[in-house]
């Protein structure tokens, strides 16, 4: 589960990870009255205006609307102007920022609608650097990923500059070791104050990530400042949604309005659901199964339009909930029920086909393809129910069938 | 012969809820030898199963049975009143790893844990623990293991395997038993069908099983099924190169999934370009492994695969 900036920066805030002070804004005029507090509280002239999306980007994003507006601001107009100019300004931005669209390399040509703004005190940087905390496959084991590189995505960092990225991996058993932490700092160059407030943010992240079961933390740009303090100048938390359970706090924080519509309402019912562009709906039981569905629907000249896996156990009301889903998508025009029965029986899936489509109807065509336990009777239920239905006898041919029935 | 488990092989359920309960009776059914089950708060009594065999399982039994399963308070104590030697986990998610913990504490060598959804620091944990212990665990999030005719253990339909060749290696639970099925239309059959999980962080993986099988006299080929996320393919395609001296083949899933998406399968995600099923399937073809172009050709794979 993703959460926004504003949101991460309090967690962190929380477990002592020094973030720049901050105040979140829904409308104009809170974002207006962010200015003065932030600035006579921190001294400095400079504000900056930051849309809140899930979507990273932003710095290099555009507004659809304001082509002449980023995504980030900074808000220099205090330094001379004082409080009033630099309010007036953060009001002319706030009101093109709230309520448009922003576009970034992550969210497609579509962009997302910016509903919330963080507005941040300025920070004198001295340096930017890159640090993060996540799972690595190959060991099992979380590590620290650092780099001077920050600023840069780290991807393009790994491509072009691997000897850059610096990992330690974290034992489970004793958390990341104060010497690890120092050999971290003395590697990205941190001296003086910076070493030890450094080694001090590295720790608090570290812990922060195992308090709050994080799939991901980043910090890029993680800054040094004038001062010597080291500072999360952007902040990104993702967590494992099989630990939410035990985070009722972070899972509050979950904002609806930046995930898919049918996505969360698949959720409700306990399928897994991804929207895709295609053409070609999908219905299978088994999260390989339905991704190799997918595959085989593009190998034989189709496009997929979901990816749809109603589990091992489905019920009926399942099966009735995955084909609503499915035909509320526009794009669809046509249907691949793609069934091998293990503990899922063939006859129940016969009977939630059966059932959606005496409720919500048919419309585009449906092909079916069942194996395993209860085939004979799942197929036989389909034959008698009359539907208007063209069976397969394997996943190609299924495949094959939908896509001429849909051409 | 077959890796892992066979007729002998004496099994504990830890986690005698709903699933548990349903999946240990068709285990049994199946001719599972199942000794018996941990449930702390309800030690002492017996779960008793009843009902019609199945007969695609072990041979020679009757067409009914009816088999009282001991239930204990620790795994220790079960192990030491049953002698088992493989623990099977439907423990629910919040629970399952410490379950995981408590069956390696006991010795048992052969951990299977079906359940879904273990959150992944409690996984980081759990492999740490099991570090220095001379124990094997398979999963989570899997269909388990099957050696066709002799001991089932998870959730996999019994009735689509068949005594033969090959070995079987699988992320994902579904096309496991698509491939199981091919294998045995095409009558090669099966030694043994070990489902490694949909997760980032699991126990066997597929260069264990590959081991598992290589050393194996009864299995003369093996059939991988892999999917998008992390590397373990790519390890597989590295292991075959230096050691495996029997035939491969295997079929990759996800070549269409977007990146940055969880396809159902925790561990199933491209991230920052890494983990795609053309990476994987490059790979493997040149580790001389004969890829499977779509699901419905793994059968097919496999068979030309030995042909060569």
């Amino acid at each position: 589960m993703k959460i926004h900036e504003y949101q991460a920066k309090a967690l962190m805030a929380d477990r002592g990870i020094a973030v720049p002070k901050g105040r979140v804004a829904m409308t104009v005029d809170e974002a207006v009255a962010a200015v003065r507090p932030l600035i006579e509280d921190s001294g400095n002239p400079v504000v900056v205006v930051k849309s809140q999306i899930h979507a990273g980007g932003r710095g290099k994003g555009r507004f659809k609307e304001h082509p002449d507006v980023g995504g980030v601001n900074v808000v220099t107009d205090g330094i001379s102007g004082g409080i009033e100019a630099a309010e007036e300004r953060v009001r002319e931005l706030a009101t093109k920022m709230l309520g448009s669209t922003l576009v970034t390399i992550q969210t497609g040509e579509e962009g997302k609608e910016v509903n919330r703004l963080y507005i941040e005190q300025g920070i004198d940087i001295a340096t930017e650097l890159y640090l993060s905390v996540l799972l690595d496959r190959a060991t099992s084991r979380n590590i620290v990923m650092a780099s001077t590189e920050g600023g840069t995505e780290i991807e393009v960092v790994a491509a072009e500059t691997p000897e850059k990225i610096l990992k330690v991996e974290i034992d489970p058993a004793f958390g990341l070791l104060p010497f690890q932490a120092r050999r971290i700092a003395y590697d990205l160059g941190f001296e003086g104050a910076a070493f030890k407030n450094g080694v001090k943010f590295l720790d608090a992240l570290t812990k922060a990530a195992v308090e709050l079961d994080t799939d991901l933390v980043e910090i890029n740009p993680l800054v040094i400042t004038t001062d010597g303090d080291v500072m999360a100048l952007d902040g990104k938390m993702a967590f494992d949604a099989n630990a939410l359970f035990r985070h009722p706090d972070v899972a509050a924080l979950r904002d609806v309005t930046e995930e898919d519509a049918a996505e969360l309402e698949a959720k409700e019912f306990d399928l897994s659901f991804i929207k895709l562009d295609g053409e070609i709906g999908c219905m299978v039981n088994g999260a390989g199964l339905a991704m190799a569905t997918m595959d085989i629907i593009k190998t034989v000249g189709g496009e997929p339009a979901n990816f749809l896996d109603v589990g091992g156990g489905a019920e009926k009301e399942q099966i009735a909930a995955a084909f609503k889903i499915i035909t509320k998508d526009p794009n669809v025009k046509g249907i691949f029920v793609n069934i091998f029965g293990g503990i899922m029986r063939c006859d129940i899936i016969a009977e939630g086909v059966i059932a959606a489509v005496e409720e919500v109807g048919l419309s585009v065509p449906l092909v079916v393809r069942l194996e395993g336990t209860n085939v004979e009777l799942g197929k036989q239920l389909l034959d008698e129910s009359g539907l208007d239905l063209v069976s397969a006898t394997d996943m190609k041919d299924g495949a094959q069938k939908i896509l001429e029935l849909t051409r | 012969m077959s890796v892992l488990v066979g007729k002998d092989t004496k099994v504990l359920v830890q986690g005698m809820g709903k699933t548990g309960r349903f999946h240990t009776d068709k285990a049994i059914a199946y001719g599972t030898n199942m000794v018996g089950a941990v449930h702390p708060s309800r030690a002492g009594q017996v779960e008793v199963f009843e009902g019609e065999t199945d007969h695609s399982g072990v041979d020679g039994r009757e067409d009914t049975y009816r088999v009282e399963v001991p239930i204990f308070r620790t795994v220790e104590e079960a192990v030491a009143a049953t002698g088992a030697d493989a623990s099977v986990v439907y423990v629910p998610p919040p629970f399952a790893a410490d379950a995981i913990m408590e069956a390696a504490d006991a010795g048992v060598p052969l951990i299977i844990c079906v359940t879904e959804g273990i959150p992944i620091a409690d996984m980081v944990k759990a492999k740490r623990y099991l570090e220095d212990k001379n124990v094997r665990l398979v999963g989570p999030n899997c269909p388990g293991v099957i050696t066709p005719k002799q001991c089932k253990i998870g959730i996999m339909p019994g009735y689509i395997h068949t005594p033969g060749k090959i070995g079987v290696v699988s992320r994902s639970g579904t096309l496991t038993y698509e491939a199981v099925h091919q294998l045995t239309l095409n009558g090669l059959g099966q030694t043994t069908a070990i489902g490694i999980g949909g997760d980032p962080v699991n126990g066997t993986n597929f260069v264990d099983a590959l081991t598992a099988f290589n050393d194996d006299p009864a299995t003369e080929g093996v059939l991988m099924i892999g999917e998008i996320g992390g590397t373990a393919e790519e390890d597989a395609a590295a292991w075959i190169t230096a050691n495996m001296t029997k035939p491969v083949a295997a079929f990759i899933a996800g070549t269409t999934a977007p990146a940055g998406k969880r396809m159902g399968h925790a561990g199933a995600i491209i991230s920052g370009g890494k983990g795609t099923a053309a990476a994987k399937i490059e790979a493997l073809e040149a580790a001389g492994v004969v890829m499977a172009p779509t699901p419905t050709d793994m059968g097919t794979a496999m068979m030309e695969a030995m042909a060569k």
